[in-house]
């Protein structure tokens, strides 16, 4: 996490406050909608869904289904993201302690596999406490852009940010890159995955701690290193970080009984659907879609479009204005491990998401990444700061749509009554169905 | 300290621009694309069959759609100075995916228009907000085809796809309606 200097964020805070209001008197009024009485109830597929669903509400449900999700698409910016040798070793990379500035850190710190591969905290603790939350890493490489400002544009480039982060695992690549040279299982995977290792031996040349880190002695000790040493070293710490995402691409959820019931609604089981979702769950199903207007953001199989939206969620107490998205998106353009840069495997045509990034625009500023809805109620607590720690207080927040600390909230009230807020609720707990993946990632390798 | 100083002009710049453009211009930072893109497969952009582009994807959403929109891919410009083709190189249209479309412009009298300067932009009308990313013509394909690289749609519903066409000294413009159902 980049720790911003008080003043820094007071200065920029009036600025945005400039803007907002600049926002206020310049931009015309919002177009209102034409509205126009929903289309009548057509004739469904199935008999069995005949009651229920139209076919274009049937069509939608197809489209959240699990089933919906497309086998995982190549990385091109990491050539050994699906290696299973390198999956193997980013499998121990990631449960190891080593790689930290106590030893006592690893990513398994704050994305446990027991809790979903979150921490269960409103903010993470490690080295010291992390301003945002940890969000979930399942299925998370089909993500185009991570972090909830979506800083980095790649799983191996993410992963390279706790590692240097002072509060999070508090290293140096040089120290964690003399960690593998030094372990003899390491090495070896290493180099039979991605080559040799440089000879780091000469500790004048490779010293034990130095990086472009936050700590002034480190960054000194990286400095004073020859740029082609510094060159080596930051390769193989990339290619650290290229086994790491290997092994998260293989952290997928699982069906929930959600998935079952549409599973169900499209082979005209009404059985069952009957038997897999109560009345009150189907009538959240239904808001969700529907009223609620849930799906504008959190559509696709995984619940999210995984683009970034200012939905006015209030700021921490204590905490500075996050500008979420406006910051994040100048982040990932200068950042040295984006796609288009000399550490990623990929061509200028594989980073169209880069290359056409929206940089400016009044959806940035306060927007945050959607989070994926599957597991969500074993995910507690929720937004990018854990402001809520209940479902039900994050469906208050959409139920009102107050205005945010930043920017232009996306929402409108939903006014739903409170029956009509249990049965969201009740659906969103329909969509736990944990993992599938081999319960032998789930753990460090013996 | 440096760094905070650069920080600061950063931030300043940031926001100065962020004030110009905050009301959904077309304006971008984006640099052009180093490299030459693949030439796309295209089929039929020129026909220009004015084929409606509903039910794409036959998802439901709870926004009405007004029943008089005009879904054609085939139209003429705001002041008639051009006709324009849509196409897209994705098919069927998806939410959620980064691609690319081909435009066609020609003269109402079949002529193709060549070097025309295109400035794209677009959004929900119905939700106030813009593309979630900034697409942009970044090729002349020839005989008055053009790339158009970098659309994304995000959700369901009636979204505008617009183009500002320069060509010869004359400019128009163009709002194409595209319904993601
Ligand atoms: C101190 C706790 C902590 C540690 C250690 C940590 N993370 Fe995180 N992780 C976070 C937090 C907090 C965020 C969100 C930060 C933000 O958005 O600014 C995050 C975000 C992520 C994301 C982005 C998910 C998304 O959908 O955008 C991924 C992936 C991830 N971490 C993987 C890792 C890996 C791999 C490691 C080990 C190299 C690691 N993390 C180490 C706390 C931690
Ligand atoms: C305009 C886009 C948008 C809409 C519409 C929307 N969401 Fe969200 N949702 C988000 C974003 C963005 C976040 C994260 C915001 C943050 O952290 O500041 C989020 C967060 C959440 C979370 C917390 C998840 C977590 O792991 O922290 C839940 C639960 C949720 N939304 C449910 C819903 C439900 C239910 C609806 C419909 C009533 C809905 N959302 C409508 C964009 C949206
Ligand atoms: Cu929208």
């Amino acid at each position: 996490m980049q720790r911003i200097t008080k003043l820094k964020v007071r200065l920029f805070n009036l600025s945005i406050l400039l803007f907002v209001m600049m926002l206020g008197i310049s931009c015309a009024p919002q177009r209102s909608a034409p509205s126009q009485q929903s289309q009548d109830r057509i004739s469904p597929e199935t008999e069995a869904s005949d009651a229920l669903w139209t076919a274009a509400e049937i069509a939608t449900l197809r489209s959240i289904w699990i089933g919906s999700l497309p086998p995982l698409p190549p990385d091109p910016s990491n050539f050994v993201g699906d290696d299973p040798r390198a999956a193997s070793l980013g499998q121990k990379l990631y449960f190891d302690t080593r790689f930290s500035a106590n030893g006592e850190v690893s990513c398994a710190t704050c994305h446990q596999p027991d809790l979903l591969f979150t921490d269960g905290l409103p903010r993470a603790e490690a080295i010291g406490t992390t301003p945002r939350g940890a969000p979930t890493i399942v299925g998370s490489a089909y993500s185009p852009w991570f972090f909830w400002d979506g800083r980095r544009d790649s799983q191996w480039a993410q992963a390279l940010t706790p590692l240097e982060s002072p509060i999070e695992h508090g290293g140096t690549r040089t120290q964690y890159v003399h960690v593998i040279d030094e372990d003899e299982t390491y090495r070896a995977e290493y180099e039979t995955i991605f080559g040799p290792l440089p000879d780091l031996s000469d500790r004048t040349r490779f010293p034990e701690v130095a990086g472009p880190v936050e700590d002034l002695e480190a960054r000194a000790a990286w400095d004073a290193m020859a740029l082609e040493d510094r060159e080596a070293v930051t390769r193989a710490y990339v290619n650290m970080g290229k086994a790491i995402a290997a092994y998260e691409r293989l952290v997928m959820p699982g069906p929930s009984r959600f998935d079952r019931y549409v599973q169900a609604l499209l082979e005209g089981d009404e059985e069952t659907m009957q038997t897999t979702l109560t009345p009150d769950e189907v009538a959240g199903l239904r808001l969700f879609i529907q009223q609620g207007n849930c799906i504008r953001c959190h559509n696709g199989p995984l619940f999210t479009n995984n683009g970034f939206h200012n939905i006015g969620v209030p700021t921490t107490e204590g905490l500075p204005l996050d500008l979420g998205r406006i910051s994040g998106v100048q982040q990932v353009i200068s950042s040295e491990f984006n796609c288009l840069g000399s550490y990623s495997d990929a061509g200028p045509d594989d980073c169209a998401e880069l290359r056409f990034v929206k940089t400016l625009g009044q959806e940035l500023p306060g927007a945050f990444k959607v989070p994926t809805l599957r597991n969500v109620a074993e995910t507690a607590p929720y937004m990018h700061s854990g402001q809520f720690a209940t479902l039900r207080e994050v469906l208050n927040h959409y139920n009102q749509a107050q205005a945010g600390p930043i920017g232009h909230s996306e929402l409108t009230p939903l006014n739903l009554s409170d029956a009509e807020l249990a049965q969201l609720e009740a659906f969103l707990r329909s969509l736990s169905g944990h993992l599938a993946t081999d319960p032998e990632v789930l753990a460090p390798p013996q | 300290m440096k760094s905070f100083r650069k920080s600061l002009v950063l931030g300043s710049l940031l926001i100065f621009s962020m004030i110009l453009s905050a009301c959904g211009s077309a304006t971008s930072l984006n640099e052009e694309p180093a490299t030459e893109q693949k030439m796309e497969e295209m089929e039929g952009a020129k026909e220009g069959t004015g084929e409606s582009m509903e039910g794409m994807e036959g998802m439901a959403t709870t926004d009405d759609v007004p029943a008089e929109l005009d879904t054609a891919t085939t139209r003429m410009t705001e002041q008639g100075t051009y006709q324009v083709s849509i196409t897209s190189n994705l098919d069927p249209v998806d939410i959620n995916q980064i691609h690319s479309w081909t435009l066609y412009v020609e003269t109402p009298e079949g002529q193709p228009v060549e070097n025309a300067k295109i400035a794209v932009d677009g959004g929900m009308p119905q939700h106030d907000h813009g593309f979630p990313t900034s697409p942009q013509v970044t090729k002349e394909l020839g005989d008055g085809e053009y790339l158009v690289e970098g659309v994304k749609f995000n959700m369901a519903g009636w979204w505008e796809m617009s183009f500002a066409i320069t060509a010869n000294g004359q400019s128009d413009s163009i709002t194409f309606n595209i319904v993601l159902q």
